[in-house]
């Protein structure tokens, strides 16, 4: 119950609905989910379709309508307004965007649908005011999980070198990123007793969320370049798993090699020897709070930017986010990289604490302060000790 | 000629597409899919609303206006498969006018759609002269050409033409409503682009039928020596052939972004131009069925929307259809060829 009162807490407004007893019906609710990738590519889809799922599961008679791959390249037939209003012909009361590149085309549609809720994933339409009444923005607060990604990226590295393959460059891929960053500069100092400046992290974007052949670089090859000039641990910013799927080949083949995939809770499966752990989108109870606010007339417009549940950071019904310890990580970095979470989660140490600088030197958060959610949801380059392109 | 074809001729190239359908049917009962609601699904997909018309009309007209342009190309014995980057190209030129350049209302719209048709000639132009000046095979300068066209595009939205708050990769920013045709109803069909896009394919059948230059595109798409021999300049022929094939489908590119989308998006034409050859393929070349298939592909892709959001099927079904339509009429169309196969077979058999 302790844990339910946290998310409770977290999700207020939209939750008041769903403490009231027993939880509503779903019978005669139907919602669509709109995916960018595969729904089972065991990344970033994956983990927005299995929310829904979980929104299913507990709002009894509910019902789902998937639509995936809506991108361009993929099918240049299909708009997302074309797939909205077959969703809504087929009832939908409730659609969640889940990428991104809906954000326009979302808020478009929405003036178009007044009476529908629209929920699209990382936007922030309603921070800067574009959105209609009936248009939400929800995001799961993963740059703490991306800092315990990098601390146990630093805390097992034997060349001192980490590889990270990125998506695309935006305000949120640059805050993943450097926030993963952090942590493992912290961990690298603070645990092995090495220099920060000794650590490299270097970022190479492949273009887009997922590998388009032709469109994007391929994150086989991105990850392969890493492995072969002295990076022994890869992380993935990307929605699918070809970084670990590459590291798990090379250890396979006799290669001292780590991988943290990104997104999805299962991605550990894919190499799990070699898998030092994955921060994950847990979407489930934030759809459930949003679906049960819709069907209980309660809902109203929101920014939310949810985080992990610090006393279990693999609760799926309660974390928006979280971490799970991979198999690969040694026992030794294992107590460290707890060490590291439980300051986290006491607050004793903040990811973002001063002095930041950014990549071409400017100073962005002064030594001993502690960067504010507008500093960090808009960083607007990586930071300095980073290599790779700002934009 | 002025015999009465066989019966079994006269049928025959509508086998493969009754094949085709039988191999899908069987496919979604392997699913577990009553076929009969997965093609009511398709039909309501494609035709149910007026809605889903504007949109079968809205993909059709770029499909249609590069078949067009192939139909020349084949015709002189080319394999324009640079016909992806030509689209690209010309939405790219269209972006560039539509960002840069301002201009009277009544001028904005053709200068755009001039600069499409530009971008697009421009780039199948290069196929031609790496073919007739580089000896590069137009298959092999076309495909390179494509890559180039799309890592161009990606290098305009996440550079210089980056929206202002930023990049996602996604495209530009839209541009000004005075930059966009007008569209119909509330839907991202253009009026515009379809008369347009009507007007080539007869222009292209004109041309094909009943013009001088058409009989050389003929002789040198038979036999490109004869033809150099009876004093066509092949060479001049050929960039020609492309270039008004790579016009109609900058066209075509140019209408993505200034209705289907309203900005520059990576991926633009997403693989418009390869559907366009499978068209002009499946139509066996012939002038009348190319804007029939055109037509039936952008139906059950549109189709194939619905179906995916009715059954949750997987959503390449559509494609799967109009693949394994495409393959079969390929491997199995020309009823001379299956006969004379069959019959090379039998006699091998027999002796």
């Amino acid at each position: 119950m302790h844990k339910r009162l946290i998310v409770l807490l977290t999700l207020a407004a939209l939750l008041l609905a769903a403490c009231g007893g027993a939880g509503p019906s779903g019978e005669g609710f139907t919602f669509g989910m709109i995916l960018v990738g595969p729904q089972n590519d065991h990344g970033w889809s994956q983990a927005h379709y299995e929310g829904g799922q979980y929104v299913v599961e507990n709002l009894p008679g509910a019902e789902m309508i998937v639509f995936d791959l809506l991108n361009p390249a993929d099918k240049p037939e299909a708009t997302l307004e074309g797939v909205v209003d077959e969703m809504v012909a087929q009832g939908a009361t409730l659609i969640f965007t889940t990428s991104d590149e809906f954000e326009e085309d979302t808020t478009t549609v929405a003036a178009k649908y007044p009476d529908v809720v629209f929920v699209n994933v990382s936007g922030d339409d309603v921070l800067t005011g574009e959105a209609p009444a009936n248009l939400s923005n929800v995001m799961g607060r993963m740059e703490e999980m991306k800092a315990i990604a990098g601390c146990a990226a630093a805390l097992t590295t034997q060349t001192g070198q980490l590889g990270y393959v990125g998506p695309l460059i935006n305000h949120e891929t640059l805050r993943l990123t450097a926030s993963a960053y952090l942590g493992a500069r912290h961990c690298y100092e603070t645990y092995r007793g090495e220099s920060g400046d000794d650590l490299q992290f270097t970022v190479s974007w492949i273009g887009f969320w997922f590998n388009i052949p032709g469109v994007t670089s391929d994150p086989t090859e991105v990850t392969t370049n890493f492995l072969d000039t002295g990076v022994d641990v890869v992380l993935s910013g990307i929605d699918t798993t070809e970084a670990i799927n590459v590291a798990g080949q090379r250890a396979a083949a006799g290669a001292t090699v780590w991988a943290v995939p990104y997104d999805y809770l299962g991605a550990c499966d894919n190499a799990p020897a070699i898998c030092l752990g994955v921060p994950f989108f847990n979407w489930g109870p934030d759809y459930l709070a949003i679906a049960e606010a819709v069907v209980e007339g309660e809902w109203s417009q929101s920014w939310l930017w949810n985080g992990p549940n610090w006393d279990d950071l693999s609760d799926l019904d309660s974390t928006s986010v979280g971490w799970l310890n991979g198999p690969g990580l040694s026992e030794e970095a294992a107590a460290n990289l707890a060490d590291y979470i439980s300051k986290l989660a006491s607050g004793e140490v903040a990811v973002w604490t001063g002095p930041i600088n950014l990549q071409n030197g400017t100073p962005y958060i002064a030594a001993g302060a502690v960067g504010s959610d507008e500093e960090i949801w808009y960083l607007p380059q990586l930071l300095e000790g980073m290599q790779g392109p700002s934009q | 000629m002025s015999q009465p074809k066989p019966r079994l001729e006269r049928i025959w190239p509508l086998l493969p597409g009754l094949a085709a359908l039988l191999v899908t049917t069987l496919l979604l009962l392997a699913m577990g899919t009553s076929p009969i609601d997965a093609y009511s699904a398709m039909w309501q997909g494609a035709f149910g609303t007026s809605a889903r018309v504007y949109s079968v009309l809205a993909f059709l007209v770029p499909l249609l206006l590069a078949a067009s342009g192939l139909l020349l190309t084949f015709k002189a014995g080319l394999w324009n498969i640079g016909i992806e980057g030509q689209i690209i190209m010309g939405a790219v030129a269209a972006s560039w006018v539509a960002l840069r350049v301002q201009l009277p209302a009544g001028l904005q719209i053709p200068l755009e759609l001039l600069a499409a048709m530009a971008g697009g000639a421009l780039w199948a132009a290069l196929a031609g002269i790496l073919k007739t000046r580089g000896g590069v095979h137009e298959i092999f300068g076309g495909l390179a050409l494509n890559n180039l066209a799309i890592l161009f595009t990606n290098y305009l939205i996440a550079g210089p033409w980056q929206p202002p708050e930023g990049g996602s990769f996604r495209g530009t920013q839209p541009f000004g409503a005075h930059a966009l045709l007008p569209l119909f109803e509330n839907s991202r069909l253009s009026l515009l682009s379809l008369a347009l896009a009507v007007v080539a394919f007869a222009g292209v059948a004109l041309v094909l039928t009943n013009s001088h230059w058409g009989l050389r595109l003929k002789a040198l798409g038979q036999n490109a020596r004869s033809a150099f021999l009876l004093g066509v300049s092949s060479n001049r022929e050929m960039l020609l052939a492309m270039a008004v094939c790579g016009a109609l489908a900058g066209l075509g590119g140019g209408v993505r972004v200034l209705s289907w989308f309203d900005s520059l998006r990576q991926s633009i034409s997403g693989g418009i131009g390869y559907l366009a050859l499978m068209v002009v393929l499946l139509a066996g070349f012939r002038l009348v069925l190319t804007p029939l298939v055109a037509f039936f592909f952008s139906a059950v892709l549109n189709g194939s929307i619905t179906l995916q959001l009715r059954t949750q099927l997987h959503s390449a079904l559509g494609d799967i259809l109009t693949g394994v339509l495409v393959l079969l009429v390929l491997l199995f169309g020309n009823y001379e060829r299956v006969r004379r196969a069959f019959r090379r077979r039998r006699s091998q058999a027999d002796g």
